[in-house]
């Protein structure tokens, strides 16, 4: 074995500059795999990350079919029992309770159908963003009732700004009249437009004598630890709410299910992203073949005469799939290392795609995006390379076997 | 001669000249395939961006983009009118709307939608809600109550053809109006969004629900030639009040798309890029091979009296040849798989709701642009040309007595 590995070593370096060559083709598909893919991971992350504090948090309890119909009336009507199911299940964070509803909100001169949510606004901080987006004024406290928060864009459009009162009119849970007038306190900017413009967050309270919720809420929004937890806080939850008798009226959602969109829009990015790949490693994989190729067109005498003293055919595949595995792996290191030197620094500082700030906005990602080095990114794409580059090297070490000692010997 | 030369000596070992030519067979193909489909995605998407109700160019009374109010209307259309005869070409076609905020409410349920007054007959030949009733009929100019709305509403609604959806929204007093309805037609859209946010009536319907009179919010224009757009528009401009009026194409009105038009561009450089390079060590490792193979060779021609200019022309046809069948016959087989996939396109509805988030169509169908197919190929030959220097001019600079005594 170890004769064959020294002799593998000793054919790479007869033609330096041509390994060398090959090396750095496999080096470099390398490192753009490396660094793509852990920019694409890395870009996930933080889309999931933002869009579960702007929206959903990692997993909500609601009432069956209140994800899709939204209605008032389909409701959580004991939050502090759920609540207490949270609190049992060690990887949960932070939770909190939210309600609502579709009401017209109107300034003294503008009207605006908006989503007038509740929020409890201790509690709210711990799980969403929300208190951090706060542009102008303050955030909502403890004791507040007649305060709102109202987004950038809302704000605009109804023509307010902070003191300024609103008249928010819709319809209560048992179908009455809903109207209260509140004050805006703060002006929040998420950056995604849709947001911006659509919601208004009152407290909970306020928003439960208003709406005639009987103490009743529509979300109980949990955060986990992390995001891999949840599955985990998603069994639990869903044990604990059959234990205080809930009789297939809740249901557990995670942001999965919460935001299909999102999930599907990254399966599709990595789908592509996949295909891109593929096609680029194939490429790489015609563009050495030559090299391994050479080796027979080369070396055919040579193989002659060592099948002439005895080498069986078995061990020249061997050899050439010794040599060009040896050169992969060298490629391969190289390019695992320079990839994640070149992710490491972009990780620190970060890249800034100049023109998309606008187009990131509206996806929740911040203009300068991190790419998120870790074992899988800095892995599977050069495992990939290997599988192919080693199924590439297979065929000239297979065609070597079928060399016949006297006619090789007389090759070239 | 060099060119006689040369395809014989590629042919010399035709089993390396077939790797290296199906190595940028596929790199070309990748190049132009790919390319294809992210134009196809693309112009999918500012497909379904003008269809949704933008136009190529629009007017809107001055504040009406930031503040769309009932108040922001143009009072006066006629003065937009005379000025598009004048600038518009010929086959353009335009339509006025009313466009405001407004809530849709029934017995179960309310949402915010916009609302829009239309121009049955014209707006059918500048937007998708033409063709898009699926349920019931389309809007007719004497429509007073009748109403179309689309499937995701009328779903969430709970609510059918026939029934009642009742439209509030601020008028020019500043109250609310209301006003009931009756759904006429349902129509399915691109993205789920569309048929959530809209809903239709008359234009007449809408200015007399918000005491409009003659106004209206926008004039939506679309032009026989997508070229021209900008121009068009800078002549319009020129020709309305520009105190009152604002004129603004789809690349304008559409930020994100047109962010998305940026992206895709340089992405799609980028990937021509990598290719290439991913090429280009196999087209330098192969001439370097076929050079060094042949150093007894072009030691012999040295000692004959060629001289080293012409070895490295020689050189460099043999790559031109390979770069050459390589491109024609990538550039064939690209077109030859868009060609197949133009008819039925890529369906990707099985990703509808990643689509939706990405504001992407279901269906992909990939676009050939000259202009990138130029890029590709010049790329490739420029590029691979330039890197086949490297092995010409060592083979240029092999002395004919180190070369002859070579084995």
């Amino acid at each position: 074995m170890s004769i064959d590995i020294k002799m593998a070593w000793r054919n790479i370096w007869r033609n330096p500059r041509r390994s060398i060559l090959t090396i750095s083709a496999i080096a470099f598909a390398s490192v753009l795999l490396v660094f793509m893919l852990s920019w694409q991971f890395g870009s996930y992350d933080t889309m999931i990350n933002s869009a579960v504090k702007i929206h959903t948090g990692h997993l909500q309890v609601q009432a069956r079919g209140y994800n899709d119909k939204k209605s008032i009336r389909l409701v959580v009507s004991d939050p502090a029992a759920v609540g207490n199911v949270l609190d049992d299940t060690p990887e949960v964070a932070a939770h909190t309770c939210r309600a609502t509803a579709f009401s017209l909100v109107s300034s003294s001169e503008r009207t605006y159908g908006v989503m007038v949510v509740g929020i409890d606004p201790v509690r709210e901080a711990g799980v969403s963003t929300l208190k951090k987006m706060i542009r102008q004024g303050s955030y909502l406290s403890e004791d507040d009732t007649d305060q709102a928060l109202v987004g950038e864009l809302l704000a605009r459009n109804l023509k307010v700004g902070l003191g300024d009162e609103l008249v928010v009119l819709g319809q209560g849970r048992d179908g009455s009249v809903a109207a209260t007038v509140v004050k805006v306190k703060g002006i929040y900017r998420s950056g995604m437009d849709e947001f911006d413009r659509s919601s208004i967050n009152i407290p909970l309270k306020n928003f439960q004598d208003v709406y005639a919720m009987r103490g009743a809420v529509h979300e109980v929004v949990a955060l986990g630890k992390s995001l891999e937890y949840v599955p985990e806080i998603k069994k639990a939850v869903a044990a604990g709410i059959e234990d205080i008798g809930n009789e297939g009226h809740l249901v557990v959602l995670d942001w999965m299910e919460l935001m299909p969109g999102l999930i599907e829009a990254i399966q599709m990015d990595l789908y592509s992203g996949f295909i891109f790949y593929l096609i680029l490693i194939v490429v790489v994989a015609f563009s050495i073949l030559n090299t391994f190729l050479m080796a027979i067109f080369e070396r055919t005498r040579e193989f002659g005469v060592l099948l002439a003293i005895g080498t069986t055919p078995g061990r020249l595949s061997k050899l050439l799939l010794i040599e060009s595995t040896i050169m992969t792996i060298a490629g391969i290191v190289v390019g695992i290392i320079a990839g994640s030197l070149v992710t490491g620094y972009f990780q620190v500082h970060g890249i800034v795609i100049s023109g998309t700030s606008e187009l990131m906005r509206q996806f929740g990602l911040p203009e300068r995006m991190y790419p998120q080095l870790s074992m899988l990114s800095a892995s599977i794409g050069p495992a990939a390379v290997l599988v192919i580059t080693f199924l590439t090297a297979l065929y000239p070490a297979l065609k070597v076997r079928r060399l016949r000692p006297v006619e090789a010997m007389a090759g070239i | 001669m060099h060119f006689q030369l040369a395809w014989r000596n590629i042919w010399r070992n035709p089993k390396r000249t077939v790797v290296i030519m199906t190595a940028i067979i596929i790199g070309v193909w990748s190049m132009i395939f790919l390319g294809a489909l992210m134009r196809g995605i693309s112009d999918g998407m500012v497909r379904n961006g003008i269809a949704t109700l933008t136009g190529h160019i629009q007017v809107h009374h001055k504040g009406y983009r930031n503040d769309p109010v009932v108040e922001n209307s143009m009072i006066d259309p006629e003065v937009v009118k005379t000025a598009m005869e004048r600038v518009l070409p010929a086959g353009a076609q335009w339509a006025s709307r009313v466009r405001v905020n407004a809530v849709a409410n029934n017995a179960r349920h309310t949402a915010g939608v916009t609302f829009v007054g239309i121009d049955p007959a014209r707006e059918a030949r500048i937007s998708f809600i033409g063709k898009a009733v699926t349920e019931g009929r389309y809007l007719r100019d004497d429509d007073k109550y009748g109403i179309v709305a689309g499937k995701a509403l009328v779903d969430k609604f709970e609510t059918k053809l026939g029934r009642k959806i009742i439209m509030m929204s601020q008028d020019t007093d500043r109250e609310i109006a209301s006003r009931a309805f009756r759904i006429v037609g349902i129509f399915e859209a691109e993205m789920q969004s569309t048929e959530k946010q809209f809903i239709f009536v008359t234009k007449t319907a809408a200015q007399h629900m918000l005491k409009l009179e003659n106004g209206i919010s926008e004039i939506s224009i679309i032009l026989p030639d997508q070229e021209g757009v900008k121009q068009v528009a800078d002549n319009l401009r020129a020709a309305v009040p520009s105190a009152d009026y604002e004129v603004q194409t789809w690349r304008e009105l559409l930020p994100l798309i047109t962010a998305y038009l940026a992206i895709y561009d340089g992405f799609m450089y980028i990937w021509f890029i990598v290719v290439f390079i991913a090429m280009g060590f196999g087209i330098v490792n192969t001439t370097l091979m076929a050079v060094f193979e042949r150093i007894r060779e072009f030691g012999l021609f040295k000692a004959l009296g060629m001289k080293p200019r012409w070895i490295i022309k020689e050189v460099l046809a043999e790559s031109f040849f390979i770069l050459l069948i390589g491109t024609a016959i990538g550039n064939v087989l690209s077109f030859l798989s868009v060609f197949a996939l133009s008819g039925n396109g890529i369906d990707l509805s099985a990703l509808a709701s990643g689509l939706e988030f990405a504001g992407m169509s279901r269906i992909i169908y990939p676009a050939i642009y000259s202009h990138d197919v130029i890029v590709a190929n010049l790329v490739v030959f420029i590029l691979g040309l330039l890197v086949s220097v490297y092995p010409a001019v060592k083979a240029a600079r092999f002395t004919p007595v180190e070369a002859l005594t070579h084995t």
